[in-house]
């Protein structure tokens, strides 16, 4: 690890004056940076620890029902807090499938939103990176890249965001609150991650210096938490990131939908909100064909990066399971194993 | 560049001052404070051994840093016995055989400590199985392991009711 210097803001102002020098990141709990600061693959030169910065613990329930969760406040507490589990009972299922119960009573709602990539490549000094080293070409191309981006890729990157969080956060329009240099916005989440394209190395859309205040929740997202699920395909049941990731939602009234909410994860280098296959769900019976065929829309651009076409096809099941779930009712509990495609249907026990 | 910060280590106040920003929770235990207990596997928050509680909730040592953590509290392994007497946990996995080479078993103590905490498992194996799986055990004594989490935290909760009798 390279050496920093360290400074502790007293409020957002003075963070983002001291995130404006070149070489500045912001530290949260660290639970990506400082690994990556390990390996060498990312280096700043000033560490601005944002965590004790005032009023960015709070998830606060606002007049017109959305919800505003604070940029500090912890995956655990976030997934555990009743009210929002109840209300968003997907994100709390998408949080509790993600990294370790230890990582999670650490890891902080904006730096879910801010991890990098897990690609082998990027975190492989001696390997071509364009994201991590611009020009320097993409060894994931002709590497080992089973796991890599199948939708929105480019011979420039075909890595994928790793987030759990951000996938039914996206499908339920979550926006994004920054402050920087020149003042506050909104960004919503579907344009916070960028696509790779020519330009890798950009891996969002916020300015030089922006910081990240916390996630707005719209209250029309509540009225799918009767139907709604997240589900991830991983090679180990736990502590393993998505291969696919599905999170859906269904308005169902009467015999039919009336609006479909569906996004996916590990899949691009964002969490890839699927509109046409929403659009095909409505005023559709919840019949295994409209969600066949909602899954076949999903991933209608998918093309495999390497030797990943099996993800198209595991992407398009994933997407129908969670469509099929989430029409049978959200769970009352919890799953013991969240996420998991395999123990609420099947009653399957992975040990002992 | 000098950083001062006041920790509370399993009881104990200690005024820190660091030389450099680069230390961890887990460099400063076993390198500066001589605690050896919570390990040094991963060092990449993956494998668990390095598990303390911070402000009660159990995290990745390694992956803190020193610096962040002034007004802290910390608990380590060597912070969980009352004199002789061994905490529940400990005592449940000796009675389990939850270890084998014992390397990862201060980390599987200290996170099975928070998971108990924490209060989301209840007595099903299925979610204490999910809820250690940040704590790995190479020997594979996850039988155990589990066997003992589940019984330490009976041992807990009808210790709590005699308390309040």
């Amino acid at each position: 690890m390279n050496r920093f210097d360290y400074v502790q803001p007293k409020s957002v102002k003075d963070a983002v004056a001291a995130a404006c020098a070149p070489g500045s990141a912001y530290l949260a709990a660290g639970t990506n940076l400082l690994d990556l600061m390990k390996i060498g693959v990312s280096s700043p030169t000033r560490i601005i620890d944002i965590t004790r910065l005032p009023g960015l613990n709070e998830i606060s329930w606002l007049a017109d029902g959305s919800v505003r969760i604070g940029a500090l406040v912890r995956n655990s507490d976030l997934a555990y807090d009743a009210r929002f589990a109840r209300t968003f009972p997907s994100v709390a299922e998408a949080l509790l499938s993600g990294a370790s119960a230890q990582l999670r009573n650490a890891a902080t709602v904006s730096g879910n939103l801010m991890q990098r990539t897990r690609c082998a490549y990027f975190q492989d000094l001696a390997s071509a990176c364009n994201r991590r080293q611009p020009g320097s070409g993409c060894d994931a191309r002709g590497g080992e890249n089973r796991l890599h981006a199948v939708l929105g890729w480019s011979e420039h990157c075909i890595a994928t965001h790793p987030s759990d969080f951000c996938v039914p956060l996206v499908a339920l329009d979550a926006v994004v609150e920054v402050e920087g240099p020149n003042g506050a916005r909104d960004i919503a989440l579907d344009a916070l991650h960028a696509l790779p394209g020519a330009a890798p190395e950009r891996e969002t859309t916020l300015h030089p210096g922006e910081l990240i205040l916390g996630v707005r929740l719209p209250a029309r997202g509540a009225i799918y938490a009767s139907n709604t699920r997240y589900l991830k395909l991983r090679e180990r049941t736990s502590y393993a990131f998505a291969i696919v990731s599905a999170a859906v939602a269904l308005e169902i009234s009467g015999d039919a939908i009336r609006s479909a909410r569906i996004a996916l994860g590990g899949v691009a280098a964002k969490p890839w909100r699927a509109r046409e296959a929403e659009t095909s769900l409505e005023n559709a019976a919840p019949t295994p064909e409209a969600f066949a065929k909602a899954a076949e829309l999903a991933l209608s651009d998918a093309r495999p990066s390497g030797d990943n076409a099996f993800k198209i096809t595991l992407a398009r099941k994933i997407v129908a399971r969670a469509l099929t779930l989430a029409r049978d009712g959200t769970p009352k509990d919890m799953p013991a194993l969240p996420a998991s495609p395999f123990s609420a249907t099947l009653g399957i026990s992975h040990a002992g | 560049m000098s950083l001062s910060v006041g920790i509370t280590i399993n009881g104990e106040r200690h005024a820190i001052d660091l030389d450099d920003p680069r230390v961890t929770l887990l460099d400063l235990l076993r390198e500066r404070l001589a605690l050896t207990g919570a390990k040094k596997g991963c060092d990449r928050g993956q494998c668990g051994a390095c598990t303390v509680l911070v402000d009660a909730r159990r995290v990745n040592s390694c992956l803190t840093l020193a610096a962040s953590l002034d007004g802290s509290e910390v608990t380590t392994i060597e912070g969980l016995a009352s004199g002789d007497v061994l905490h529940p946990v400990q005592a449940a996995f000796i009675a389990h055989d939850g270890f084998q080479c014992g390397f990862c078993t201060p980390g599987q103590i200290m996170s099975a400590v928070g998971l108990i905490a924490e209060g989301h498992a209840g007595d099903d194996p299925e979610r204490i199985r999910e809820l250690m799986s940040g704590n790995l055990c190479r020997c594979g004594a996850y039988k155990g392991i589990t066997e003992a989490v589940l019984d330490a935290q009976k041992a807990q909760r009808t210790g709590n009711r005699k308390d309040m009798a």
